[in-house]
């Protein structure tokens, strides 16, 4: 079985080419959505809209201005470490899939990783919609038994001192991860620091890094 | 039910594989699917938990092989004809033959940054009191039920300590179902990996879950 399952399909079938013909996905899709507008069930404009939301306005630059205002405000990291819900909204990041948050705070002690063993639950208002990995078997299997492991496998080692804490969001509870501001990134400013802080680290499968150069 | 979705500590599936520069839908079809699984939850003829449970009955070995977006268009399929939104004749050929269903509400384009900025918040008030606070010791339940839970099969029969106190929410288990939100108080709950997993677990290793008052009792 190859884990990559999740790619092939549209790989295999529909290369965006215009005239190649139409997966059976494609067509499948196509239908339900004509019916769907027929029947009154579905605005094609509200569609675009939403698709519009979830590709352009809401995505991880939201979760890492949350990070970088903690690293930088640290009245808002002990509210956002108290009530992240409120914290969160009061930057304007608020609704459906982050309803109900929790912000998990890694030291040197601790680190904190999220996954949804039972479907794909993840904080969309703060990191838009999950990648793919995030969803697949693989993840969703191991997260929870082989941490170090899994970690290993996106490049970070942990300290054999440093618990592994994994957090199963089995409810409508979602959690995000404040990573730990790199020592290099010391004294920045919030601007700044928000480009260190990536999606991964805030999933907890990552760390932050510096910025790519420009150009 | 015990599906293919529940998958937290299974072998076999391999390495993870991120894509760094995957993007965000990999066809179109993918994005129609998402949209339209929003809009369909919009018609106020479900819920969220509903949802999870019909994408829980693709069987098995399909689920297991298809993709993200294919488990949510077989979901979507499966609860439009389960609601009487639509017949399966309608869904294979796209053509109306039953009147639309009258109570389906319709979410329009202005109306989209609203509700998705509004969410469905699932905590509720309730009058009982929680039967457990943050320390206490609670074993989780030994249930096999055939129809939506969210206790994962990796958690039943384990031993752990209460770490937060939710406060009480929708309980999925009967709300899947449409037999009611059924609140009741949500714990987060701390497992030693060992208690977890045996002398197979990583050392220094353990996974905080969010698990409903009926699926716990005292330890």
């Amino acid at each position: 079985m190859p884990h990559s399952h999740d790619h092939s399909h549209g790989h295999d079938h529909s290369h965006d080419h215009g005239h190649s013909e139409l997966s059976d996905l494609e067509l499948r899709v196509r239908t339900l959505e004509s019916l769907m507008v027929e029947k009154g069930y579905a605005d094609p404009a509200a569609l675009d809209a939403l698709i519009d939301t979830y590709e352009t306005k809401v995505g991880p630059r939201n979760g890492a201005q949350v990070v970088a205002k903690a690293w930088t405000d640290p009245a808002f990291k002990d509210w956002l470490l108290q009530d992240a819900t409120a914290a969160i909204a009061s930057l304007g990041f608020t609704g459906r899939q982050g309803e109900h948050m929790v912000v998990v705070e890694n030291t040197a002690k601790v680190h904190n990783m999220v996954v949804c063993t039972l479907c794909s639950c993840y904080p969309w208002p703060v990191l838009g919609l999950p990648p793919t990995w995030y969803k697949a078997a693989p993840y969703r299997a191991r997260a929870v038994m082989q941490p170090r492991a899994v970690l290993a496998e996106f490049g970070v080692s942990l300290p054999a001192e440093t618990e592994a804490r994994v957090w199963d969001s089995t409810a409508e509870i979602r959690y995000l991860v404040l990573p730990q501001q790199p020592e290099e990134a010391q004294g920045l400013g919030e601007t700044e620091l928000a480009d260190w802080v990536t999606r991964d680290s805030m999933i907890g499968v990552g760390l932050p890094r510096r910025p790519a150069a420009e150009g | 039910m015990n599906g293919a979705h529940d998958l937290g500590g299974m072998h076999g599936f391999g390495p993870i594989n991120p894509d760094p520069d995957e993007p965000l839908f990999h066809a179109p079809w993918e994005r129609r699917c998402f949209a339209l699984t929003l809009a369909a939850g919009f018609t106020g003829q479900w819920n969220i938990d509903a949802s999870r449970f019909a994408r829980e009955q693709m069987p098995p070995a399909e689920y297991l092989a298809t993709g993200y977006y294919e488990h949510w268009l077989f979901g979507l399929e499966q609860l439009l004809v389960e609601r009487s939104m639509a017949t399966p004749r309608e869904i294979a050929s796209g053509q109306v033959e039953l009147e639309p269903k009258a109570e389906a509400r319709i979410l329009k384009a202005g109306d989209v940054t609203k509700a998705l900025a509004k969410g469905g918040p699932s905590e509720r008030p309730v009058e009982a009191k929680p039967r457990f606070h943050i320390g206490d010791r609670v074993r989780t339940r030994n249930i096999n039920p055939a129809t939506h839970t969210r206790l994962p099969r990796y958690a039943r029969g384990k031993t752990g300590t209460i770490h937060l106190a939710h406060g009480a929410h929708v309980f999925p288990d009967t709300n899947a179902l449409f037999a009611g939100e059924a609140p009741q108080h949500l714990y987060n709950i701390r497992f030693d990996g060992t208690d977890l997993w045996g002398p197979d677990a990583e050392a220094g290793t353990c996974a905080y879950i969010d698990l409903w008052e009926s699926y716990l009792e005292p330890a």
